[in-house]
């Protein structure tokens, strides 16, 4: 089966002259459809980096990266964008929402940003996500007005409303309680197993990565470890 | 709705206080503007009206001096034609002394067509007492002139001119033209009889007009030389022999423009660093949105949204208080007999004109907001969490 997520030859370097710094080497590494993989390793590790180059939010010194088979080095910045609307789901370890906007209208925006598709069936699709994430009640309250566990469940279902292939999760929970933080995979398992989408997931916390049918552990830019279950 | 626009409304919307005092500060400004170009421009129509509004903006004259004109039909026939000239007469005028009992005054014959003149000179409005010259031999003079000669109606002047005739005159009307010297002088008539007694026969000694745009009177009065085409005469023009008066409105107008330019200066820097400010503050939305894949295009318009939104209710209500305050002056400067100050001039089409302008000042001014918006790169503000 062709590999969701395919890392060729990538390496990135930071600064220039004295102060260039290579942060990652040589990285070679794929992802199958519908599985759930963590990554992990120390703080500097190299590890955000890889995650924003398959986010296509970063752009590799050289190598490249393939997404759903397609190769992202000669796409524009709009057409990058347009990629990670369609095939990407982001959650970060801040939830980034638009506190002018209630929950619901967080979770439609990236429909509204695709410009395209039935109103309707969006907003349906947006109520059946925020009710998966359990957090129906507060649709309605301002980002501002929700707690951390809520806010970042709604960054969840804002990730997941274009229907991504991809989710990608920088330390999702890094800022949540251990009880929230146990939740929240639970749920990125049972969205993993529902939808089929394919789950890349940092973390710091060996017990998650536990969970995961694949363990990469990156250490100096270099991948150290790569368990499959 | 447009997904940059709603998001640009909410971001307005949801910081009401912030929102509100840029609105006041550019409706501020548009009012300033507004008051002080119709102000200005109302004070020199005033000003220009009180002063060339009641004389001839463009004369024709003999060419040599003390030189009548003759064949002036032709002259009248071609300025009448012209749609940039709006009254048209003759006149003949000839220094006399005016002469009652043993009292002896120097004065000004001038005989026009007088319905023609009317346009010019606005004779009819300044008859205080009496009626205008109508048939030969009557004349109508000045308040000053009967203060001097202490006057009635229905007497008899003579009229001693410098070539030694003397002819007798019937007083028919009094006017005033509010300026003492012309009151003093003016001993008007009708064309004929003051070809009569000046001795002119057919001939006038100049075409008194009156043009449409009171700015262009130079530039008239060079098309009307053209059109008539004759080495005898000369065309001359208010702007030319008012030079200083010309000057001074122009200097007035250049101040005028300079509190415009400044104030429309600061209202689009007030805009732009508000705004630059607001993508500081909403870098990170911005950058998640583009994560979630908004093209670096619609994430600029949400800046140049707010910069129109801005402009729009800034302007709009800059406009209305502009319009407030000028009413307010209407009412509230006024001459001892009830009349204006200053005749203000509602001129709409400078009214939209500001509002248009700093509609799109504003949106100008979120250019650069904008432009930074486009640019940002959501790695960086990912990255630095």
């Amino acid at each position: 089966m062709a590999e969701m997520i395919e890392l060729r030859k990538v390496n990135k370097y930071y600064g220039q002259g004295d102060a260039k710094t290579q942060v990652l080497f040589d990285v070679e590494l794929s992802f199958s459809p519908g599985t759930f993989n963590s990554i992990i390793g120390a703080s500097g590790s190299g590890k955000t980096t890889l995650l924003n180059m398959i986010g296509t939010l970063d752009t590799p010194s050289s190598g490249e990266v393939l997404i759903d088979g397609r190769s992202t080095s000669s796409m524009s910045r709009n057409q990058l964008a347009e990629l990670r609307g369609e095939v990407l789901g982001f959650v970060f370890q801040f939830h980034y929402l638009l506190s002018e906007f209630t929950a619901l209208e967080n979770v439609l925006m990236p429909y509204q940003i695709r410009g395209s598709g039935n109103e309707k069936e969006a907003k349906e699709r947006a109520l059946e996500l925020l009710d998966l994430v359990g957090i129906s009640k507060v649709k309605d309250n301002l980002a501002t007005k929700m707690s951390g566990g809520q806010q970042q469940r709604t960054a969840i279902a804002r990730a997941l409303m274009n229907k991504p292939k991809i989710l990608l999760a920088d330390e999702p929970t890094g800022n949540l309680d251990s009880e929230t933080t146990l939740n929240i995979y639970k749920l990125f398992r049972e969205i993993n197993s529902k939808t089929g989408t394919t789950f890349v997931v940092i973390t710091h916390d060996r017990r998650v990565a536990e969970q995961a049918d694949r363990i990469v552990e990156i250490t100096d830019g270099r991948i150290g470890l790569d368990l499959k279950k | 709705m447009s997904l940059p626009l709603r998001i640009a409304g909410r971001f307005l919307s949801s910081n009401k206080g912030q929102t509100t005092l840029i609105v006041l500060g550019i409706a501020i400004g548009v009012a300033v503007q507004v008051f002080v170009g119709i102000l200005i421009s109302s004070l020199q129509s005033t000003l220009i009206d009180s002063t060339v509004g009641g004389s001839p903006h463009v004369t024709v004259l003999s060419a040599t001096d003390n030189a009548t004109i003759t064949d002036w039909q032709g002259i009248v026939a071609v300025a009448e034609g012209r749609s940039d000239i709006t009254a048209v007469s003759p006149a003949a005028d000839a220094s006399v002394f005016v002469i009652r009992a043993n009292r002896t005054v120097p004065g000004l014959l001038r005989g026009f067509d007088l319905d023609k003149a009317d346009g010019i000179f606005h004779f009819k409005k300044a008859i205080y007492d009496g009626r205008l010259p109508a048939s030969d031999d009557e004349v109508m003079i000045g308040k000053d002139l009967l203060e001097e000669l202490g006057l009635g109606g229905g007497e008899v002047l003579q009229l001693f001119t410098s070539s030694g005739a003397r002819s007798n005159v019937t007083i028919v009307g009094f006017y005033d033209l509010k300026v003492a010297s012309l009151n003093k002088a003016w001993v008007i008539t009708t064309l004929g009889t003051a070809q009569k007694v000046a001795g002119y026969g057919g001939n006038v000694t100049s075409i008194v007009t009156q043009v449409k745009e009171i700015f262009k009177a130079d530039g008239v009065a060079k098309a009307l030389d053209r059109a008539i085409s004759r080495s005898d005469v000369k065309v001359t023009d208010w702007k030319t022999e008012n030079a200083q008066l010309l000057s001074g409105l122009q200097g007035q107008s250049v101040s005028s423009y300079m509190i415009q330019v400044f104030v429309l200066a600061s209202v689009i820097i007030a805009i732009a660093s508000v705004l630059a400010i607001k993508v500081l503050q909403k870098s990170k939305e911005i950058g998640i949105l583009k994560a979630m894949g908004m093209k670096d295009g619609k994430a600029g318009m949400v800046f140049l949204y707010q910069g129109l939104m801005l402009g729009a209710a800034g302007a709009v209500t800059g406009t209305l208080l502009g319009v407030f305050l000028l009413t307010g002056f209407m009412f509230g400067t006024k001459n001892a007999d009830g009349s204006s100050l200053i005749n203000i001039n509602l001129d709409w089409v400078f009214i939209s004109a500001s509002c248009l302008v700093a509609i799109i000042s504003s949106a100008l001014a979120a250019a650069l907001p904008a432009r930074a918006t486009t640019r940002l790169n959501p790695i960086e503000v990912i990255r630095n969490g």
